[in-house]
This record gives structure tokens, sequence and C-alpha cells, in this order.
């Protein structure tokens, strides 16, 4: 296992779209903290940036890494390893190059302007949410052998956990408006990572009020430290899932 | 040494292998024949687990090959077009699967890399390789590491004559040592003098597995390619 992983990350580190990922994100993150003199200010900034973007990120370039590494796969195959063994290092490679490349480019930031409990809550979420779409790009490109069509599929994926899941739930509450919706929103909000990690931050800072009565169940709910950690089960589960649905595949794949 | 019994493999509608059933015994050499398409890679794969078969099981030295993967390490395989990662070089993909396979009382078999003069080129990527030298570097890994069977699909399909008669020599001499040793090719004059036993596949159906006299004295042929030609053509009226 450690050999494969030893590999994998070589090769990711070497590619030039990882660096250019770390320095966007530190670009990002540096100008948003300074352009504030307030940093809650700026790190509510950085939340949208970061929600939006990191998921994209670490869905496509691990969807387009496990596609282009079709030929090592079927070397590896070949030889006297096992499938369980080299589909979880090649997860394991991607997951904490992008992990670490989040955590350079806005995990130290944020550590540097912000280290408070919502800046530790935003680098959770944020290292979460990168090991997350990669379990979720992994998946598509394992269920499809075409390469341009995994690929869109992924897009399409991000497409819908970052705009159409939020456009699906506002309109599933327009049209029970009528009825007491609150607590069901709770558990819809855990079908969606990004909706998740966007609920934990935005609870822990001032703009929380604005969002109503169902902001306070929210408060409720993931304000206590039970539904914190509750909140944090759930994304592990996100991560469990789709990893093992692909393990699953990749151990009946012909090659 | 390996058994395949009963083996179904389909692709949608394709049916690439159809109930075969095989037995391969160590100092065997092998040849698989039949035309383009007839199921031999599949075969091959399913071998090496690399296409799990839908029924039918294969078992390597007595064990299931299912839920196996350490006899791997008993097979050496060069796959038909060998596919590497585009951005290592030779020397990185020698130095990584020595690091994947080799064990400390594995005495490694360099001969193809120092014969195919592989020690010049380390420095170059897979991607610039041209396809000789791509399925040189495929024949040395498979010999690389001793194993007890070599599985080598189309071994001389794109190298040059010296190439070619270099990689001939040195699969005598592993076929002296009584290693079990399974080919495919489409050039039957080369494997005259090679193997002792044809298997010969026909639209994923192994029509039948002789010892090669036992093929010549049936078509009155001496020659592997004339006796193929022979079967073919009666197969088909």
């Amino acid at each position: 296992m450690k050999k494969i992983f030893k590999y994998v990350m070589i090769d990711i580190l070497r590619n030039k779209i990882m660096l250019a990922y770390t320095l966007f994100l530190l670009l990002i993150s540096l100008s948003v903290f300074n352009l504030e003199d307030n940093t809650a200010k700026g790190l509510l900034s950085l939340l949208n940036i970061i929600l939006i973007i990191v998921p994209l990120v670490s869905i496509l370039f691990a969807a387009i890494y496990v596609y282009n590494s079709a030929e090592f796969l079927e070397l590896l195959v070949s030889q006297p390893l096992k499938r369980k063994t080299i589909w979880l290092s090649m997860f394991a490679g991607l997951a904490a190059s992008l992990a670490l490349a989040f955590f350079i480019g806005a995990g130290i930031p944020i550590l540097l302007y912000e280290a408070t409990a919502t800046g530790f809550m935003m680098l959770g979420t944020g290292l979460l949410l990168s090991v997350i779409f990669v379990a979720i790009a992994m998946l598509a490109a394992v269920k499809t052998r075409d390469k341009a069509k995994g690929i869109g599929i992924t897009i399409l994926l991000w497409l819908y956990f970052s705009l159409l899941f939020d456009g699906l739930v506002l309109f599933l509450l327009f049209q029970f408006a009528d009825y007491p919706m609150e607590k069901f929103m709770v558990g819809v909000s855990t079908l969606n990572p990004i909706d998740l990690s966007r609920i934990l931050i935005l609870l822990r800072m001032d703009v929380s009020a604005l969002m109503g009565y169902t902001g306070a169940i929210f408060k409720n709910f993931f304000g206590t430290q039970a539904g914190v950690w509750l909140s944090f089960v759930v994304l592990l589960i996100w991560i469990v899932i789709p990893s093992w649905l692909s393990l699953r595949k990749f151990n009946r794949k012909d090659l | 040494m390996i058994i395949a019994s009963n083996v179904s493999k389909k692709f949608g509608k394709l049916t690439a292998l159809d109930n075969v059933s095989v037995t391969c015994n160590k100092g065997e050499c092998i040849a698989l024949i039949g035309p383009n398409g007839s199921g031999k890679t599949t075969l091959i794969k399913s071998i090496l687990g690399m296409v799990v078969c839908n029924s039918g099981f294969i078992t390597f030295n007595g064990k299931n090959i299912l839920h196996d993967w350490q006899y791997r390490s008993h097979i050496g395989y060069m796959p038909q077009i060998g596919r590497y990662p585009d951005n290592m070089t030779i020397g990185q993909i020698l130095s990584m699967m020595k690091d994947i396979r080799g064990k400390k009382n594995i005495l490694l078999d360099e001969e193809l890399v120092n014969q195919f003069k592989l020690n010049e080129l380390l420095g170059k990527r897979m991607r610039t390789l041209s396809g000789g030298t791509r399925q040189k570097v495929s024949a040395a890994l498979a010999f690389l590491f001793n194993p007890d069977v070599l599985i080598l699909d189309e071994p001389t399909a794109g190298l040059d004559p010296v190439a070619a008669e270099i990689l001939k020599e040195k699969i005598i001499t592993e076929k002296q040592k009584g290693k079990l040793i399974l080919i495919t090719s489409h050039i039957l004059s080369e494997l005259d003098e090679l193997v002792t036993q044809v298997i010969y596949m026909q639209d994923g159906i192994l029509k039948f597995h002789k010892s090669i006299e036992e093929l010549r004295k049936d078509t009155g042929q001496e020659k592997l390619s004339k006796a193929i030609a022979n079967v073919m053509l009666s197969i088909n009226q």
C-alpha cells in the first residue's frame, strides 16, 4: 500500500495544475483577509469562494487523474497486488495531495488571520470536502469507461451539489410552505456535503441571524456540540460510502 | 498448474469466451492460436485476473484465483500492447516494478534488459518510445522476476528481427528450465521451434488442445502453419 501511495503522491505533486491550484487559493485567501479590516468578514467571503472552488477542482482533478492513470492501473493489476490496495492507494494519494493543497493554500492563511473556532471549522470542512469530492469523482470514473462522458458526469455532479440541489430545496420549501418543514430541512441538508459545510460555518457567524425561523431550528441542532459531531460523522459517511462503492466496482472491473 | 473450468465471459452481447476448459502443466510451451477476436487475449487476461469471468473458475496451483492475488508473483506477463504511464521514464518503470515485486530472495534476471540495451535508454519517457522499444520494455519486465509461468501475448509483434531473435532464444532457454509458457502469435512459422502444445480457439470456443505431434499426425503436415491452415479450412467447411 505504502509503495503505490508513494508513486501516486510523487506523480501528483509534480503536476503543475496542483501547484497552480495551491497558489490560486493562497492568493485569494491572502487578498480576502487583507481587503477587509474585519477578518470575520474576510472569512465569510472566503467561505463562498471555497465552497465553490474546492469541490470543483477536487472532483475534476481526481476524475481526470484516474482516467489518465488507466495504463498505470492496468500495469499494476497484472502484478501481484491486491486490487483493493491499488484503488485505496490511488484514493489516498489523490485525497492527501488535494487536502495538502487546500491546507497550504487556504489553511495557513486562515490559521494566520483567524485562528478561532470558526476558522478551524472552515479548515476542517474544507479538508473534508476535498476528500469527499475525490471519493465521488473516483466513483464516477470507475462507473464510466468513456473519458469524455465520465468527466461530463463529474461536472454535472458538481453542478448538482453546488447549484441544483439548492434550487430543488427552495422549490420544495415554497411548495410545502404551509407545512412545518424545519426538522425535515435539517435532514435534507445532510444530503449535500456542500450545504452541510455551509450551514456548519454560517451558524458560527453573526449572519446566521438572517436565516429566520429555519435558522433558529438549525442553530438548535447544528449549534450544539452533539450537532457538530453528528455533522462531521455525516461528512465522513460521505467519504466512506462513495469510496466503498467505487472499490466494489473496481474489484470486478475488466481492464 | 493452471486449470480453467468452463470459463465464460461476455462483453455486453458479445461472447468472448464460451465454456472454455484448459489444463496447462509445468514444462509445457503452449501456443494459443485463432483468428482475430477469437478470445485469446480475453483468456489470458482472465488467467491474470484482469478480466473477471462471468461463470466457471480458474485455479493456479490448486487455488482459485478469484480472491487470490499472490499467485501473480509466479507469472510474468507481456501484454499485446504495453501501456505504461506516459510521464515515467524506462528507469522509473523498472525501479518501480522492482520495488513492488522484488523480494530479497529472488534473483533478478536482467538478461533481456542488457541484451535489448535498455540501460542506455533509462532516461527516456515512455511517451516518446516507439512501439518496438515499448515491446522490449514489456518483454524485459515479463522475464525480470524469474517467474514460473510466462504469458506472452504477441511477443514478437513490432520487434525488429534482431530483437525478435533474442526474445526467441530467451523463450527457449526458459522453456528448457521447465517453465510453463503460454504464447499467442499470428506468425506461426516462429512458433514451430518453440511450442509443444497447440490450443486453437474460434469465436470464444476452444476447438482443440493437442500436442504438436498429434496435430502433425492428424493433418499430415510437418509445418505448423500448414497444419493450422488445414484445420482452419476443415473447421470453416
